[in-house]
């Protein structure tokens, strides 16, 4: 059993320590929103924070996680509240939507570190996400929108 | 007129229905026994919709919710909204007020455009257009006529609007009249709203499949859980074709985790608790492979069976305008090119996979599939059951692009289930994807053109080399396969004499659709000896098309418009334009692209797209489908290649299967022209025009031609 940290819940996971934290988080806690797209981490889909870092989850071993916070598309907000979420659905950015769990987790990630991004630091954060649908426009719109309603939140 | 359509409507989910004048058999509603309906919040049903079905397409239950059953297959191209809006804009409810469900195998859903319930060929608005207002128009007025016989009032009295019924100040919502309307006669004659009265259609709205797409929510195949569920990986034969010929699982079935392994005709089968226990398995076996016909077939092999074929003569008569030999033979100058395009993959992000649990009396199949009744006999044949036994439940497909026709993958998880007794979902890795594609068949195009003693393009011959798909998978072709003379048909420039000739040669392996198909290589044919012989006319490109579309408005509006937005002619300094035309899936479109080269490399800054699709359902979702076209045509263009060596495909990973990235995306401008014609596709074609409108870009900038795809590495040195 290796006991960890998903959304703020501990929890034990009977699984070989080599296990890829991807498949963990899909086979035996069922938590499908985090994607497999490449296995090796060229793609971005499996995109999770670990500790608040972008991280692709499928080539970190379940040993590596132990002890570490991981938070996943599900527990970025309950509501779809979450500003990333917001602006992503404001600007209708998903189209076949199989890699948006990793392109928003990105996203996330990058408004934690930089609150204000250029287009130069989203294509820096962005370019590890694939999206074959094409949505990159809409991506980058929609962080710029996601920073202002960050700005917003936290200016009331 | 009889009773017939009330018992066939009470009937309806459980046997025979006639449905606007046609027969329905065999129909059974999506159900998924033992387990709960999911993501109903998120705007997409995963189980069966509840309440009173009032036709093939809509349902409505008592707490008022509005379930209207799909019947094309999500893969971003929008369905799930499009086609809701077309009942919603006659049935009068709110967009976001619909839930989505996906529909079961049935004749209603049978796409007359396609031949079967089929997702392609970009026409799921054109078959619903007419049928799904119709559908909205008549439960409207089934509703109506409930309210009016429980108020007694003339059903003239009566108003619907936001999924009510209202009258003299009296309220009944759709939900308190679903099970009576339900049994009211299916009107035959209905009045469809005109466009001037449209209140949903035309305008922008979101999308009903987004909030689960941005919570995770969302149900992919590769998402499906069953209780009991065990996970399969497949060991595929390395050369295209190749069969297992031994296998020693000895190793592999002392794995932790494993189940069962079984040798398939797809290949070897590694069922264990959880998929990382079967991969793992996987790479213990001892598999010896007969690798069949293609143990020597290479990219080298490929182009010669193309030239070869195309040597031998010019093939199959698809169109034929005047005399083409004869006008060739006088003609001065004369231009002769010849075009080459490489296999390519799919490579949607959701690898392939399939989950299957099959019974002793049936089987259930999860799966993200275009083609369900192809899906349902393929798992029928694999299982040993009859096809009615076979319940096809559709997930979202988390890329499609045309690879989701085939159906390759479903029958190892079938045969998977069934040998280990337990519900199996199968996953191709994403090797397993890129060396197993159906690709999208290579093409050899023989072009000749010619201009006439008053200077006039008087002649123009284009020979198709290529594979037919649907000689494949849609058998028996007779003649030419319409699938591969695309856009060729269409040419649309004033040519007197104009022949388009088609041979098939195929190379050994299954090649697929891909999203715009026979476009693709026959737009960067024509379009770029468009500007070929426009050159040799010593004419402005754009200005050598607009003369010889003086017949075709259409063209011309999107061409004019196109190079006004672009500023045709007017590129900053260091940049270079081309520009290319096209109507495909009746849909007209133009772009130009600008780029600029540098010690000889390629940069694309910006593309600007001119589109008629005639009448738009969702200006915005068209629009992203403009750009997802785009940006697929310029991973296509610029590296786009599949290659194979000793029969083995060399392309594994995103690492050697180059896609467009955020941070390479051109600056991307579509504009939407307002249109009164009938609506035309819009996910596929424009991926067609961008690798023509680049390459005649690197000609205004350099003086070459790329007549090889991809551009890739080609020099793009300027000619001196």
């Amino acid at each position: 059993m290796t006991s960890i940290t998903v959304n703020n819940h501990v929890l034990d996971v009977d699984a070989a320590a080599d296990t890829p934290l991807l498949w963990v988080l899909r086979d035996h806690l069922s938590m499908t929103g985090t994607k497999y797209g490449c296995g090796m981490a060229l793609c971005g889909a499996c995109t999770v924070h670990i500790d608040g870092v972008a991280t692709r989850s499928c080539v970190l071993p379940l040993r590596a996680v132990a002890g570490k916070s991981i938070t996943t598309i599900e527990g970025l907000s309950s509501d779809r509240s979450h500003a990333v979420q917001k602006a992503w659905l404001q600007i209708d950015v998903p189209q076949c939507g199989y890699c948006q769990s990793g392109q928003i987790m990105s996203a996330a990630a990058l408004l934690n570190a930089i609150p204000h991004p250029s287009d130069e630091d989203i294509d820096a954060a962005m370019s590890g996400n694939i999206c074959r649908c094409g949505t990159y426009p809409r991506i980058r719109k929609a962080i710029h929108l996601a920073a202002q309603l960050l700005d917003k939140a936290s200016t009331k | 007129m009889t009773d017939a359509p009330d018992r066939s409507r009470r009937d309806f989910v459980n046997a025979s229905v006639a449905v606007g004048g046609g027969l329905l058999l065999g129909l059974a509603l999506p159900g998924r026994a033992g387990r709960p309906a999911q993501g109903s919040a998120a705007g997409v049903k995963s189980g069966a919709p509840r309440g009173s079905q009032l036709n093939a397409w809509l349902k409505i239950a008592g707490d008022n919710s509005i379930t209207i059953i799909v019947d094309r297959s999500e893969m971003g191209q929008g369905v799930y909204t499009a086609l809701p809006m077309l009942i919603a804009e006659e049935l009068n409810v709110d967009v976001d007020a619909i839930q989505v469900a996906a529909a079961p195998v049935g004749d209603a859903y049978i796409n007359p455009g396609n031949g079967g319930q089929i997702t392609g060929t970009s026409n799921s608005v054109q078959d619903a257009w007419e049928k799904l207002r119709r559908c909205g128009a008549q439960a409207r007025i089934m509703l109506i006529s409930a309210a009016a016989k429980h108020w007694r009032i003339d059903p003239a009295e009566c108003q619907a609007m936001h999924g009510a019924i209202r009258a003299h100040g009296k309220v009944l919502t759709y939900g308190q009249l679903a099970a009576a309307a339900a049994l009211e006669p299916i009107p035959e004659n209905v009045k469809l709203r005109l466009k001037a009265e449209f209140q949903i259609i035309g305008k922008s709205a979101a999308r009903i499949d987004s909030p689960g797409k941005v919570d995770g929510s969302a149900e992919f195949g590769l998402d499906v859980q069953l209780p009991g569920m065990l996970y399969a990986a497949i060991a595929q034969s390395p050369v295209l074709g190749g069969q297992v010929k031994t296998l020693d699982s000895g190793a592999a079935e002392k794995m932790p985790g494993v189940r069962k392994v079984l040798s398939t005709d797809s290949g070897v089968v590694v069922v264990a608790d959880h998929f990382w226990q079967a991969l793992q398995a996987r790479k213990t076996l001892a598999v010896t492979w007969d690798p069949g016909s293609n143990a020597r077939l290479d990219n080298a092999a490929i182009t010669a069976l193309l030239k070869k074929t195309a040597a031998a003569g010019v093939g199959l008569e698809a169109r034929a305008d005047g005399d083409v030999v004869q006008a060739l033979k006088s003609a001065q100058p004369r231009v002769n090119a010849s075009y080459e395009l490489p296999l390519l993959a799919h490579a949607t992000m959701e690898p392939m996979n399939c989950t299957a649990d099959v019974k002793a009396d049936g089987c259930d199949l999860y799966v993200g599939t275009q083609v369900q009744q192809v899906a349902q006999a393929t798992a029928a044949a694999a299982a040993g059951l009859a096809p009615a036994q076979v319940r096809v439940h559709t997930t979202l497909l988390g890329g499609g692009f045309g690879r989701r026709l085939d159906i390759d993958f479903i029958p190892a998880a079938v045969e998977a289930s069934k040998a280990a007794g337990a519900p199996v979902k199968l996953i191709w890795t994403r090797e397993d994807d890129m060396t197993h594609d159906t690709y999208r068949p290579p093409a050899l195009e023989e072009v000749s053109g010619g201009f006439d003693a008053a200077g006039k393009f008087s002649a123009f011959m284009l020979h198709i080399i290529s594979p037919s798909i649907t000689a494949r998978m849609f058998p028996p072709v007779k003649g030419v396969d319409d699938s591969v003379i695309e856009y060729a048909i269409n040419f649309p420039y004033d040519v007197p004499n104009v022949a388009v000739t088609y041979s098939r040669q195929e190379i050994g392996i299954d090649v697929g659709y891909m999203r715009s198909v026979s476009h693709a290589p026959n737009c960067f044919a024509i379009e770029s000896f468009m500007d070929e012989m426009a050159a040799a006319a010593a004419k402005n490109p754009y200005d050598f098309r607009m003369e010889l579309l003086h017949k075709k408005p259409r063209h011309r509006r999107v061409l004019q418009l196109t190079a006004e937005r672009a500023r045709w002619g007017r590129a900053p300094a260091g940049r270079h334009q081309g520009m290319a035309l096209m109507e495909g899936y009746t849909t007209h479109l133009a772009q130009v692209a600008e780029i600029s080269i540098a010690q000889g490399a390629l940069k694309v800054h910006k593309i600007v797209c001119v589109v008629d699709c005639g009448q738009m359902i969702n200006p915005r979702i068209v629009e992203s489908q403009i750009e997802s076209g785009i940006i697929f045509g310029l991973s296509a263009a610029l590296w786009g290649e599949v290659t194979i060596a000793a029969g083995r495909v060399q392309q594994t990973n995103f690492n050697n299967y180059r896609l467009l990235r955020g941070n390479e995306m051109p600056e991307i401008d579509v504009h939407l022209v307002e249109s009164d014609e009938p609506p035309g596709g819009i996910g596929e074609p424009a991926v067609a025009l961008v690798a023509p409108a680049i390459c005649n870009a690197i000609f205004a900038a350099t003086g070459k031609r790329i007549r090889r795809l991809p551009i890739g590495s080609q020099n793009l040195l300027r000619i001196a």
